[in-house]
């Protein structure tokens, strides 16, 4: 109460002052009133502005006054240098949004932990193994079976939950004709009562509900997609769905928050760990394992002994399952049990997604930083200009004596204003640019789903970011300023190089950082342009890609009678099969066995396409020939150019034959025998990025061992179109396959340029939001670059004066000016190259075919800089030039 | 200055008994009384009532209201608050104690 008054006193200062003389006032004139003499009166009241003074110190809070006074001082100084002003307060602002919008998106996929109780007790088991091409890999994936001895074997320690990746699934909702897809996860029935969740309607899965695929046909769905797919309708508990030949009843809605444990996705399905047909496979790993310590345990010392326990139980478990390793040598099986099993961390949830863009984040956090500590330097230099113009100032304040405190004070509020105002208008950056970025990296196929809340969190991390951008900007000249010697300013003789020796300082700073940032956003660009410039070996032209399934498979005879109709549809110049599309997110290899050989170290991929695939993707024949509607798998095979390199080197390979062995490999067993009829070209198969691999190519009519057709329960349509935007066809050509009632259902439709597209999400982010970023730096220092040189040449005027006349060259004028800032130029530049080759180091992982030592990639930023440099400096330099010694000398 | 030395630290004491005794007085009403009831010997300083005033206000002991005269002038008028009335307490009974300290010190000398 008596605090708010004396703080609301404080802000209305002068009807305080009012208030308090009319007290005053009133009591000489009752002293009247009772009959005193007024001057007497007068008299003994003494001076009524030394009693208002010490009335006024009870009743208001001086250090509020005094910083209002300060602030208003502060915002006129800003008010008067208004251009300035407003590039320093957009260059913060855009320096704090930054920082805080890459924070966020930081915070929300790596930091944030999920919204569960018990989520600092949550880990992941992991065993780190010998991976593909002998590359040490981790291995997230574990065997149901193996899962349900380990939870027995440490059940009083710790408990252990299942839970599988969301996976888009075809769901069918009610009747048959609505197919959709939908993220589906399997979870082990403690997830749910071990996170702590509530339902929002109806019950969630518990542990009795690990019985078995027939026991416990239940599925619960998020609160996500209660609400989106079903309008939050109560009804919807004991409706039934259906995925495959599966039916499940709704039982219930998950809490609101909670999208599963995968950072980045968000699940809509939760089925039963046991209704999976992959459960029950001692060789399936299909599903995570997160572990959770009882509460009050000691990680410390607990998850070593539980660590051992586990390793040992999984081993005997893999030792023992025959079908793992059977038909392996004994050095293969040894290699295969050759595994350490470790706990991660799991409390804010594991995904993909943060997997990709840890490091890419962590670039984009640096780049924020650095922008933001380059506008700092040159907001700071700004205002050490500012700080020594009013040297006098000072001097005079502290000569009349003003506490030095109260000059820090005075300088640490503008900068204050400064750093509250930028990140206002950089709270609006940032709101606008996290959500936009995460825009960025959604694709149809893959969407992703990240909740940004602008809670705590984010408002601890901005006043961080303000308390710290008001002390590098205003610490520095605040103490400069304070430490003010009066007679020596009151002079006009204090040292005039000092504030320029710190201006240089931060021209040093910002070249350094500014090089930094030019010289990894020139390296993401250059990556994003090798890699989207990469010659792909196909055509993506008007390529429209139908991926469809046949509930429990279709004889290739039906799959070709619908590409024949297809083709019939106007507006389709051709139509191919394949069994997946390239570049999508299937990729199946096997070992490759010749001439009855054991199958060597490298594997090869696969895909089986129909005749005419190639043509229909224009990839041309190397040799030999396309396969006729008379082939068949296995029988013959076309095979990629590394496939020849790897397989059969030096050799004509048209002709001779191989076997892709099926997992385990069994010696002397017959194996189908591929021969090969053509050879085509090296073709990104699985990932832009990835070396070339060895593919072979078999025809998608498949028949065993007696002959007869097998069946195929899903492929992809490829339709060579003539319109230029094919998805215009997709609805036509969807419903002309739903109309023949063959069994064939569109599952998903997508363009080969766009899963080309996809490929490159991360390239193109990166490299777009690093040039904007070197585009912002370079303009910050290069402002910074012309007020520096701005303020040298005002300061030094009567210098120049002087040279000039006494008859210096213009030469020695513009070296006298620029030859420092040049200096500190040259020095920012190598710190700054010295500081890339280290960073670029930790994240050479996200470059494409680029390395830091490249020439162009040093020259560019280089340029960049130099080209700066000169545009900022030359205003100065003509200035300096266009200085008449006799208007200076005439002023003196 | 014997008169204002006899004063020193026993204003806020005084202050609050008068208001204790006769509400709403305003600042030179309060003066009056101190005045009167010690039969001239205790005065207040004019000019150094009216920021001791305003601490008691600030600490809680004592509230303030703005009241229109008949003349039709405001005035600002004090009473005890239920902190004040406490305070008012604990006072008396330091006062006490100390005069009787002092005196016991004058008998003993």
């Amino acid at each position: 109460m008596s605090w708010w008054s004396r703080i609301s006193n404080a802000m209305q200062g002068e009807r305080l002052n009012r208030e308090i003389d009319e007290e005053l006032q009133a009591h000489v004139e009752e002293a009247i009133a009772s009959g005193r003499d007024p001057r007497e009166a007068h008299r003994a009241f003494g001076p009524t502005l030394r009693a208002r003074e010490a009335s006024h110190s009870v009743r208001a809070a001086g250090w509020l006054e005094s910083l209002l006074a300060d602030l208003r001082f502060g915002w006129r100084q800003l008010g008067r240098n208004k251009v300035t002003s407003a590039a320093a307060l957009l260059s913060l602002a855009l320096g704090i949004g930054s920082c805080v919008g890459v924070f966020r998106l930081i915070d929300a996929l790596l930091w944030r932990p999920l919204p569960i109780s018990g989520s600092s007790r949550l880990y992941l088991l992991s065993r780190k193994i010998t991976g593909l091409y002998g590359k040490p890999a981790e291995d997230n994936y574990w065997a149901t079976p193996d899962f349900d001895l380990m939870r027995h074997a440490v059940r009083s320690q710790a408990d252990l939950i299942a839970i599988s990746d969301a996976d888009r699934t075809d769901i069918t909702w009610s009747t048959d004709d609505d197919m959709e897809k939908a993220s589906v996860v399997y979870v082990s029935g403690s997830m749910f009562p071990l996170f702590g969740l509530q339902p929002s309607l109806g019950r969630l899965l518990t542990p009795a509900d690990d019985r078995g695929p027939g026991a416990s046909p239940y599925a619960v769905l998020s609160w996500d997609c209660w609400n989106h797919r079903f309008g939050r309708d109560p009804h919807v508990l004991g409706r039934s769905l259906h995925i495959g030949n599966q039916d499940f009843e709704i039982i219930g809605v998950g809490p609101r928050d909670f999208t599963g444990t995968e950072k980045g996705t968000a699940t809509d399905l939760f089925l039963p760990l046991n209704t999976s047909s992959l459960a029950p496979h001692d060789s399936v790993t299909w599903h995570h394992t997160f572990l959770m310590l009882k509460p009050g345990v000691n990680p410390a010392t607990a998850l070593e002994p539980l660590r051992q326990h586990l390793a040992a139980v999984s081993h005997a478990f893999e030792a023992g399952c025959s079908t793992c390793v059977r038909g392996m040598t004994r050095a293969e099986i040894a290699r295969y049990l050759d595994k350490k099993l470790v706990f991660h961390r799991a409390g804010a949830g594991i995904s993909d997604l943060q997997k990709d863009y840890r490091r890419s984040l962590g670039i984009l956090g640096l780049l924020a930083a650095l922008v933001l500590l380059i506008a700092c330097a040159n907001v700071a230099s700004m205002m050490t200009a500012q700080a020594a113009a009013r040297a006098q100032e000072m001097a005079l304040r502290v000569s009349i004596g003003a506490g030095r405190r109260r000059l820090v004070q005075l300088i640490l509020c503008q900068s204050a204003l400064l750093a509250v105002l930028a990140s206002i208008l950089g709270a609006f950056f940032a709101a606008w640019s996290a959500p936009f970025v995460l825009s960025r990296v959604n694709s149809p196929d893959n969407p992703v789903r990240l909740s940004l809340p602008a809670d705590w969190r984010v408002l601890l991390f901005g006043f961080g970011l303000i308390l710290l951008v008001v002390l590098l900007l205003g610490l520095l000249p605040a103490l400069r300023a304070s430490a003010v010697r009066p007679v020596a300013a009151l002079k006009g003789g204090e040292d005039p190089h000092s504030p320029r020796r710190l201006m240089h300082g931060a021209i040093a700073l910002q070249v350094a950082f500014c090089f930094l940032v030019l010289f990894l956003s020139s390296l993401f660009v250059a990556s994003f342009r090798r890699l989207e410039n990469r010659p792909l070996g196909f055509s993506t032209d008007r390529l429209l890609l139908l991926e469809t399934v046949a509930g429990q498979g279709q004889l290739p005879v039906v799959w070709n009678q619908t590409a024949e109709g297809l083709r019939a549809v106007p507006g389709v110049e051709s139509v191919a099969i394949s069994g997946w599309p390239l570049l999508g997110r299937i990729r199946i290899n096997s070992d490759i066995s010749i001439n009855g050989a054991p199958p060597g170290p490298t594997p090869a991929f696969y895909l089986n396409i129909s005749p005419d695939w190639l043509s229909t993707m224009k990839i041309p024949l190397v040799s030999g020939r396309d396969f006729s509607p008379h082939d068949s798998s296995p029988g013959a095979a076309i095979v990629n150019e590394t496939f020849v390199r790897t397989f059969f080197p030096g050799q004509d390979p048209i002709g001779h034959t191989f076997a892709p062995v099926g997992y385990p490999y069994q010696p002397g067993a017959h194996q189908p025998l591929d021969k090969i009829v053509g050879v085509i070209p090296d073709i990104p198969y699985h990932g832009l990025r990835e070396p070339s691999r060895a593919v072979y190519y078999i025809p998608f009519n498949q028949i065993d061992d007696q002959s007869a057709p097998g069946v195929v329960g899903f492929a992809t349509f490829t339709v060579h179109t003539d319109v230029q935007n094919p998805l215009a066809l997709a609805t036509t050509l969807r419903q002309f396959i739903a109309q023949r009632h063959n069994g064939l259902r569109v599952s998903n439709v997508t363009t080969q340029l766009d899963l080309v597209r996809d490929q490159t999400i991360r390239e193109r982010l990166l490299a777009m939001l690093a040039a904007f970023f070197a585009a912002i730096a370079l303009l910050i220092a290069g402002i910074g670059l012309y007020a520096v040189l701005s303020y040298g040449v005002l300061q030094r005027r009567r210098e120049i004066g002087i040279r000039m006349a006494i008859g210096s060259p213009r030469a020695g004028i513009v070296r006298l000016v620029t030859l420092d800032v040049f200096l500190m130029i040259a020095l920012g530049g190598s710190v700054g190259v010295a500081l890339g080759f280290g960073a670029s180091r930790y994240v050479e992982s996200l470059f494409y075919q680029v390395k830091a030592t490249d020439v162009d990639m040093i020259a560019f930023p280089t340029f960049a800089l130099l080209l700066t440099a000169l545009v900022a400096t030359l205003p100065a330099v003509l200035r300096a030039l266009r200085t008449d010694p006799t208007e200076i000398l005439r002023a003196e | 200055m014997a008169r204002t030395d006899a004063l020193q630290g026993s204003l806020d004491l005084l202050v609050l008994k008068i208001l204790s005794r006769r509400p709403r007085l305003h600042g030179y009403a309060i003066m009056a009384a101190i005045a009167n009831t010690s039969g001239e010997v205790l005065r207040a300083e004019e000019g150094s009532l009216y920021p001791a005033l305003y601490r008691m206000e600030e600490a809680g002991w004592i509230r303030a209201e703005w009241i229109r005269k008949e003349t039709g002038r405001r005035t600002r008028v004090y009473e005890l608050t239920a902190a004040g009335k406490k305070q008012l307490g604990a006072e008396e009974s330091r006062w006490q104690s100390v005069s009787l300290a002092i005196n016991r010190v004058l008998r003993e000398a």
